[in-house]
C-alpha cells in the first residue's frame, strides 16, 4: 500500500502533527513500508471472528454517583505553559 | 552490596549488617562513577533517596518495616512521580514535574523503598532498542557498542550494571522482555490489569503493563506483591484476591508440562540462541518436567496486528499532549491549530510521530474496519491459539528474542527490522497474558534470555518455574565488567 506525499499531509492535519517538510518524502516510504507489514493481516480469514477489545473481556466498571474528587486546579494549573485566573491561555480561537 | 540481591537486602538490613543509607549511598557513588557511559539515568534523586533512606533506618530500627523497606529501587521515566521531572523520555515532556505519584510508584514508596532517580527510555515507550529516547540512547553494560534493548533500556541497564537492585519497568509488545533478556537480567509483566496504569503515561492501553525487573525471579515476586492490587483510579484494574507470589516458589517442577511453539523456533533463530533455549530446557526435564511440542497457528499475524493496535491507541493517547495544559509548546502561534501542530511536531521524535501517524490513518473515517476492526479480530485468533495451547501444557517457553542485543544503528534505519526483534513478545501482550524474561545463557559474550508464557494470574506458577531454574543453575548472577 503505497502512501502519497499528499496522503502523508492530510493524516499529519488530522493528527495535528507538522511535520519537517524535509523528512515528509521519507515518513510517505516509511509509512507505506509499515502498512505493507500490516497488509499480512488480509491472509486470514476473520469474517466470523468476533473483535477481541479486552483480554478478558471485561466491561467498564461502574461506580456510586457520588463526589470523590477534590479540585485541585492550582495545582494542576502550576505546570502549565500559560494560565491566567484559573485559565488555560491559547492563541486567540474565534475573531 | 552491590552485588546483593533484593531478597539478601531485605535479610542484611534486618540483621543491621548496613543500613539503608550506606546502601543508598553506595548506589548513588555506583551511578555517579559508571552512568556517564551507559546513560540509564535521566534524573538522580540523589537528596529524596537520602532522605528516603534514613526514614527506612527508623523504621528498621523501631521493627515497622516491611521486606522492601530501605531497599533503593529506580523507576523508568515513565511512571508520574510527584515533585519529580518525569519526561517519558521525550523533549515533549523535557519540563514536566509531575504533580502526582503513579499508584504503582506510591506503593513501592509506602513498602519503604528508597527511590534512586528516574530511569532512561525509548520515546514514549516507543522502541526497542532505547535508541529514540530525547536523553541519548542506553549503553548495554555487557558491550558499550550494542543496545541494551527496549523501551525499559535504562530499567535493563541499571540493574545489569549494578546501579540499582531493582527497577520498575513497563511492557506493551515486550519492553520489560526484550531488554531483560539482551542485559542478562529477569524480567516480568503480569497478567493485564493485575497492575494499576494511574499515573502510569499511557502507550496503548489495551496492552501496557508494568511490572518489575530485577536479577533473580524471588526478587521479581518480592517486588511484584507490592505492585500488584486493585485500584479504583484506573478502569482496567482487576479486583481479585492477590496471591503470596514468594509461596510456592520452591515447588517441585515434577509433572510440569511445557509447550514448545514450532513458529518460537522457526526461519530468523539465530542457531545459538535456538541451542541456549534447548539446554535450558534440558534443564527442566532434568527438574522433572515433560515438554511437548505445540503450534500457535496465528502467531506471525501477531506484528501486523500489533502495529495497528499499539500505534492506534499512542495516536489517541498522545492527542492529550497539545502544548496547552502541560508539556512543551512552541513560541508564538499564529493561532490555535498552529500550536497544536508545531507544538506537537516538534516535542514528539520521528518514531513516534511515525506511529502517531500510522495510527491516525487507521483509525480514519473508511479505514477503521479494515484495520483497527480486523486487528481486533486477530487478537481473538492468537488469544485463541494460547487458550487451546494452555489446556495441553501448563507453560509456554521459548526465546526472548532472535538475537542477542544488536549494535547501535543496526536496526534503526528500518522500522520493521527492528519491529521484528519483538516478534516472541508480542503476542502476549495482544493476549494479556504474563511472561517472563530469564537468562539462559551467552552467545557471543551476550546474554540471551528465554520467555516463559503462562495463562492468565499463572504469575505464581511463573517464578516457581524461573526460581527453580535460577536454583541449579547461575546465569542470572553473572555481572558485566564495568569500565
Amino acid at each position: 500500500m503505497s502512501l502519497t506525499l499528499d496522503d502523508v499531509n492530510k493524516i499529519s492535519v488530522l493528527a495535528r502533527l507538522a511535520i519537517d517538510p524535509n523528512k515528509a518524502e521519507s515518513y510517505a516510504k516509511d509509512l507505506s513500508g509499515i502498512l505493507d507489514f500490516i497488509e499480512q493481516m488480509g491472509s486470514v480469514d476473520t469474517s466470523t471472528v468476533n473483535p477481541m477489545a479486552h483480554p478478558l473481556d471485561q466491561v467498564q466498571r461502574l461506580r456510586t454517583d457520588i463526589v470523590s474528587e477534590t479540585n485541585q486546579r492550582d495545582l494542576f494549573q502550576s505546570i502549565a505553559p500559560a494560565v491566567e485566573a484559573g485559565l488555560y491561555l491559547v492563541p486567540k480561537v474565534i475573531d | 552490596m552491590y552485588e546483593k540481591t533484593v531478597a539478601e537486602l531485605s535479610v542484611g538490613l534486618r540483621n543491621k549488617e548496613y543500613s539503608s543509607v550506606e546502601l543508598t549511598e553506595t548506589y548513588l557513588a555506583r551511578i555517579k562513577k559508571y552512568d556517564g557511559e551507559i546513560n540509564s539515568f535521566i534524573t538522580l534523586t540523589e537528596e529524596g533517596a537520602l532522605k528516603s533512606a534514613m526514614e527506612a533506618d527508623k523504621r528498621l530500627a523501631t521493627g515497622q518495616a516491611g521486606p522492601l523497606t530501605g531497599i533503593p529501587i529506580a523507576q523508568k521515566d515513565i511512571f508520574c512521580t510527584q515533585g519529580v521531572k518525569t519526561s517519558c523520555g521525550s523533549k515533549m515532556l523535557d519540563k514536566f514535574v509531575a504533580p502526582y505519584d503513579a499508584t504503582v510508584v506510591s506503593k513501592l514508596k509506602n513498602a519503604g523503598m528508597v527511590m534512586l532517580g528516574k530511569l532512561n527510555m525509548d520515546e514514549f515507550a516507543m522502541g526497542s532498542s532505547n535508541e529514540t529516547s530525547f536523553y541519548g540512547p542506553v549503553k548495554n553494560p555487557w558491550d558499550l557498542n550494542a543496545v541494551p534493548g527496549g523501551s525499559s533500556g535504562g530499567s535493563a541497564a541499571a540493574v545489569s550494571a549494578r546501579l540499582a537492585p531493582a527497577a520498575t519497568g513497563t511492557d506493551t509488545g515486550g519492553s520489560i522482555r526484550q531488554p531483560a533478556s539482551f542485559c542478562g537480567i529477569t524480567g516480568l509483566k503480569p497478567t493485564y490489569g493485575l497492575v494499576s496504569r494511574w499515573g502510569m503515561i499511557a502507550f496503548a492501553s489495551s496492552l501496557d503493563q508494568a511490572g518489575p525487573m530485577a536479577r533473580t525471579a524471588e526478587d521479581c515476586a518480592m517486588l511484584l506483591q507490592e505492585m500488584v492490587g486493585f485500584d479504583p483510579k484506573d478502569s482496567t484494574s482487576l479486583e481479585r484476591e492477590i496471591p503470596n507470589f514468594s509461596d510456592g516458589l520452591d515447588q517441585s517442577l515434577v509433572g510440569l508440562t511445557i509447550g514448545l511453539p514450532k513458529e518460537f523456533f522457526g526461519e530468523g533463530l539465530a542457531n545459538d540462541i535456538a541451542s541456549r533455549i534447548h539446554d535450558a530446557i534440558d534443564v527442566y526435564r532434568k527438574l522433572g518436567a515433560t515438554v511437548k511440542d505445540i503450534s500457535l497457528p496465528n502467531m506471525q499475524l501477531s506484528g501486523p496486528a500489533y502495529y495497528v493496535v499499539a500505534p492506534a491507541e499512542c495516536s489517541s493517547n498522545l492527542a492529550r499532549l497539545d502544548g496547552v495544559r502541560y508539556g512543551h509548546r512552541c513560541e508564538n502561534p499564529i493561532d490555535l491549530n498552529d500550536l497544536y501542530m508545531r507544538s506537537r511536531g516538534e516535542g514528539f521524535g520521528p518514531e513516534v510521530q511515525r506511529r502517531i501517524l500510522i495510527g491516525t490513518y487507521a483509525l480514519s473515517a473508511g479505514y477503521y474496519d479494515a484495520y483497527y476492526l480486523k486487528a481486533q479480530k486477530i487478537r481473538r485468533l492468537i488469544s485463541d491459539d494460547f487458550k487451546r495451547a494452555f489446556a495441553e501444557v501448563d507453560v509456554i517457553m521459548g526465546p526472548t528474542s532472535p538475537s542477542t542485543a544488536f549494535r547501535f544503528g543496526e536496526k534503526s534505519a528500518d522500522p520493521i527490522a527492528m519491529y521484528l526483534s519483538d516478534i516472541y513478545t508480542i503476542a502476549v501482550n495482544l493476549a494479556g497474558l504474563p511472561g517472563m524474561s530469564i537468562p539462559v545463557g551467552f552467545s557471543a559474550g551476550m546474554p540471551v534470555g528465554m520467555q516463559v508464557i503462562g495463562n492468565y494470574f499463572s504469575e505464581q506458577k511463573l517464578l516457581n518455574v524461573a526460581h527453580s531454574y535460577q536454583k541449579i543453575t547461575d546465569w542470572h548472577m553473572s555481572a558485566p565488567i564495568l569500565s
